[in-house]
């Protein structure tokens, strides 16, 4: 009981994580507030790749010189974890800049009160 | 050891996502994250990902943090209260989350050298990396070598956002400029893209 409670501890934690990034993009109005949660939900992914790769009593995945380590880490989670990190920065930047511009056409960042506002512009045509 | 530190760091890691979802000042919120991202690396650090670790770490607690910040700078700092209380998306969160925590009984157990993922093509780069390719960090070789058309449609996607990014924000400061010294409270009052003050109405 104990054991697999431990063995399965970070999964679990990464849902908790993951689930309060899904959350705080559905439930929550503001587009800023909306871009954090994915982050949060992103950064739940990295952990569960990683986590998964981890080999206990080995090291990370560097060619030990002295020949002496012979257990490394699995080094291709990490490999794809950095190249989703650098895409992740990307689509924040993107987001961020979306809302900068919506901020500025629209004066707010709600979604509720965005709504309104196109369904008004809509109305005008 | 690594268990301790990695079962201490990760709860921080829950409350500090916890404290986030329920705090509506976005520049508390902002901070936190880059506090969230270097719990995140320090994770890394415990979880022998290094390369991870030190990328995360520049990247989501150093550049993602001042790109929030230059975010909430021209836009709002607090998000506004909510008008109702909706459950659904709590629901639809809890039964999401269960039944994902139900599909990780099947999995194999933290650190377990036996689990599959470590028996495909891992232990070829591992063994033959550092013949084949050259350099002791395996992560390296796999990045720029086995895996090197990733990388390149990495940057091929960073290339387009910035691009994006570049024409998405050309001529806000120059708007900006025009519409800010008369208003005090510009940041209430919206302006379109000719600079025409638009949909006061929307204001308080």
């Amino acid at each position: 009981m104990i054991e697999t409670i431990l063995g399965l501890y970070n999964y679990w934690i990464v849902i908790v994580l993951m689930m309060a990034g899904f959350y705080t993009v559905i439930a929550r109005g503001n587009l800023a507030k909306k871009i954090i949660g994915l982050n949060i939900f992103q950064t739940s992914v990295f952990l569960l790749y990683i986590t998964m790769g981890y080999v206990r009593g080995g090291t990370a995945p560097i060619v030990d010189p002295s020949g002496e380590a012979t257990l490394y880490t699995n080094p291709l989670p990490s490999v794809l974890i950095l190249t989703a990190i650098v895409v992740g920065i990307a689509t924040t930047a993107l987001g961020l800049a979306l809302a900068v511009r919506i901020r500025e056409s629209h004066g707010t960042l709600e979604e509720d009160e965005i709504l309104a506002i196109e369904d008004r512009m809509d109305g005008e045509h | 050891m690594e268990q301790a530190i990695d079962i201490v760091l990760m709860a921080f890691m829950a409350v500090t996502a916890i404290v986030m979802i329920r705090l509506r000042n976005l520049y508390a919120v902002v901070m936190l994250s880059g506090i969230f991202s270097l719990l995140s690396a320090s994770m890394f650090v415990v979880l022998d990902a290094v390369d991870v670790a030190f990328t995360e770490a520049a990247v989501g607690a150093g550049i993602s943090t001042v790109l929030m910040l230059g975010t909430l700078a021209l836009t709002f700092r607090e998000e506004r209260p909510r008008r109702r209380r909706d459950l659904t998306p709590l629901a639809v969160v809890l039964v999401t989350g269960a039944a994902l925590i139900y599909g990780t009984l099947d999995m194999p157990h933290f650190g377990d050298p036996n689990a599959p993922i470590h028996h495909h093509v891992a232990p070829r780069y591992i063994e033959d990396s550092p013949v084949e390719v050259g350099p002791p960090n395996m992560v390296t070789s796999v990045l720029a070598s086995y895996r090197g058309y990733d990388t390149l449609g990495e940057t091929t996607v960073i290339f387009t956002a910035g691009v994006a990014v570049m024409v998405l924000l050309s001529g806000v400061w120059r708007r900006r400029r025009r519409v800010a010294p008369l208003d005090p409270d510009a940041g209430r009052v919206s302006a379109d893209g000719e600079g025409r003050p638009a949909h006061t109405e929307t204001d308080p």
